[in-house]
């Protein structure tokens, strides 16, 4: 599996209600969760989101509160994976969990800048950056996961 | 080499005579939380998998806790979404307006958790049981659904951090100041993907409350869980309020930690953490005057009888400042009835204080008291992210039921010696 696509780079600690603030969890439909993605950090991030863009962070990414409607806001916004260079672990399993592939890479956390355009090598972990022309290795999930997120979540996976 | 207090209750729960740290394991859970946000993302899941049953009806709790009672319309709906789907399959601890509490505050009160547990639970702070010896975790909404389903969620056995607490706190100085200072030490993501253990002497000196504070904020750590070591308060506490048996798990020796602590209770300050994040820890000699404009009490850090005792002895004869508007949030109904019973509302209403019913409310920006751009509180909750009590240009401070009602009283940010 593979993802490929334009970069919208973050810093350290984007928590989950900067990804979607809890005014807007009194609902649960993905579409109106999208509309307010990012908003309280990047007013601009949902006009400028396309389908199969990729999001970099930082440390820590999607800290804070256990709300799923996070990972559902960004997928369904477009983002086809998030980088890091360390996920918060509820976030983490959450996306696993719905299928949001995510993966973890300092390195390429460092070097990607936004508006980069990135490839993600879920399989191998292998993360190449066409804009720049490098290469770097993130870590891929073992396999217990990779079969989670293979079959598009954990429930599917339960079947 | 042994096992940590976390790794026993994962490995007795997965059937498994050892685990060790970065194992992933099929656990079993003994009860499965979730609340009126993170249910009904669940509840989609579960009827859209074609579930038709749950693991076990007496395991499964639903709390109505973060927006209510309803703030509008959607609120609402997705309230009555919980209480059909816990009529239809029978759930019997579901707990909606007039029964309820702050999910963290109510679970332990109710004597639905007890040492030795495994619990997962739809809401980060569900960290907090760690105080009673269980292990407990916040979830996402799928992990719920399917424990709800199965009984079982998947976890990556965590290494663990120690705490090797002594001493005693001084007057005025709680155990939110401890986590509060922890947190500042080791930052938001110090114990990521790791258990927080808390043990030694000191142990002794810090009710079942405190540790229950604690525990509640080690997610602001990153941490997997918060866990003490059971002791005789922690039995008192359990067998006060459950039938269900218990389990007390013990740290092997020779288990091995990634670092370990040692925390003199007594060098500990009054501490408030700036935002905007928890991790921005400071003592009073260490800034100057903030004046504030909002003061909230409550929440399931810190919106316990002891908490509400301690703030109205700050507050007795004494007023809110001008232009302060402080909320007083009881995080359960006994609570409630026990701060009426106890005059502590009189005290408030005195002061000028508002009381509310138990909820989340402000504590993430829900209802019950939204800041407006610009506008800085002081708040006994755990959070102080950008917009985290309303507008993403507000400040929150986060600070002990004292701090939080000296503040109150000045409206700027004060410790207790500048009003006593």
């Amino acid at each position: 599996m593979k993802a490929l696509g334009k970069v919208h780079k973050y810093g350290d600690n984007v928590d989950t209600d900067v990804i979607i603030p809890a005014r807007y969890l009194n609902t649960t439909d993905h579409k109106e969760l999208a509309a307010h993605c990012m908003e309280d950090i990047d007013l601009d991030f949902i006009n400028k989101v396309k389908d199969g863009d990729i999001m970099v962070a930082e440390a820590n990414f999607g800290c804070g509160s256990s709300r799923e409607h996070a990972p559902i806001a960004l997928k369904e916004s477009g983002i086809s994976c998030v980088i890091a260079k360390t996920f918060a672990r509820i976030f983490y399993r959450n996306s696993i969990n719905i299928g949001l592939p995510i993966i973890e890479c300092a390195e390429a956390s460092e070097k990607i800048e936004s508006g980069d355009e990135v490839e993600i090598d879920f399989d191998t972990g292998l993360i190449t950056n066409k804009t720049k022309n490098e290469t770097y290795q993130g870590q891929p999930f073992p396999e217990f996961l990779i079969n989670i997120i293979n079959q598009n979540g954990l429930l599917n996976s339960l079947k | 080499m042994g096992m940590t207090m976390t790794q026993k209750i994962l490995a007795a729960h997965a059937g498994l005579e050892k685990v060790e740290a970065g194992q992933l394991i099929m656990a079993n859970l003994d009860l499965v939380l979730g609340n009126d946000v993170t249910s009904p993302v669940a509840i989609n899941e579960f009827n859209k998998a074609g579930f038709d049953s749950v693991f076990d009806k007496k395991k499964v709790t639903m709390v109505m806790d973060h927006f209510t009672p309803n703030k509008d319309i959607k609120a609402a709906t997705q309230c009555k979404q919980c209480r059909d789907f816990c009529g239809h399959y029978d759930i019997e601890n579901y707990f909606d307006v007039g029964d309820m509490g702050v999910e963290h505050a109510l679970l332990p009160e109710k004597g639905l958790v007890v040492t030795g547990d495994l619990v997962i639970g739809a809401d980060s702070h569900t960290c907090t049981y760690g105080a009673l010896g269980a292990f407990s975790t916040g979830v996402g909404s799928t992990d719920m659904c399917a424990g709800m389903a199965t009984g079982k969620a998947w976890f990556k056995v965590p290494s663990a951090l120690k705490f090797n607490l002594t001493g005693k706190l001084n007057k005025y100085v709680s155990s939110k100041d401890v986590i509060l200072h922890i947190i500042g030490m080791i930052g938001v993501d110090g114990a990521l993907y790791k258990s927080m253990e808390f043990s030694g002497d000191g142990l002794k000196n810090l009710t079942v409350e405190d540790r229950l504070c604690m525990a509640n904020m080690a997610i602001e750590a990153g941490g997997k869980n918060g866990i003490f070591a059971v002791d005789e308060k922690t039995i008192e506490f359990i067998e006060a309020r459950s039938n269900k048996p218990y389990t007390i798990y013990e740290a092997d020796e020779d288990a091995e930690y990634d670092e370990v602590y040692n925390i003199d209770l007594s060098k500990i300050k009054p501490t408030v953490a700036f935002p905007h994040l928890p991790e921005n820890a400071k003592t009073f000699d260490e800034f100057g005057e903030i004046k504030i404009d909002q003061v909230v009490i409550g929440s399931c850090t810190n919106g316990r009888i002891e908490d509400l005792r301690a703030a109205s002895e700050i507050f007795k004869d004494k007023k809110v400042a001008n232009g302060v508007r402080c909320i007083v949030i009881p995080a359960t109904q006994k609570i409630w009835t026990q701060a009426m019973d106890e005059g502590l509302f009189k005290i408030f209403m005195n002061a000028g204080c508002a009381v509310s019913t138990p909820t989340c409310g402000p504590c993430l920006g829900g209802h019950m008291g939204i800041l407006a751009k610009g506008e800085r509180a002081v708040a006994t909750t755990n959070r102080n992210f950008v917009g985290r009590m309303g507008h993403p240009e507000s400040e929150v401070y986060l600070a002990s039921p004292v701090v939080a009602a000296a503040s109150a009283i000045t409206g700027k940010i004060s410790q207790p010696s500048e009003v006593m």
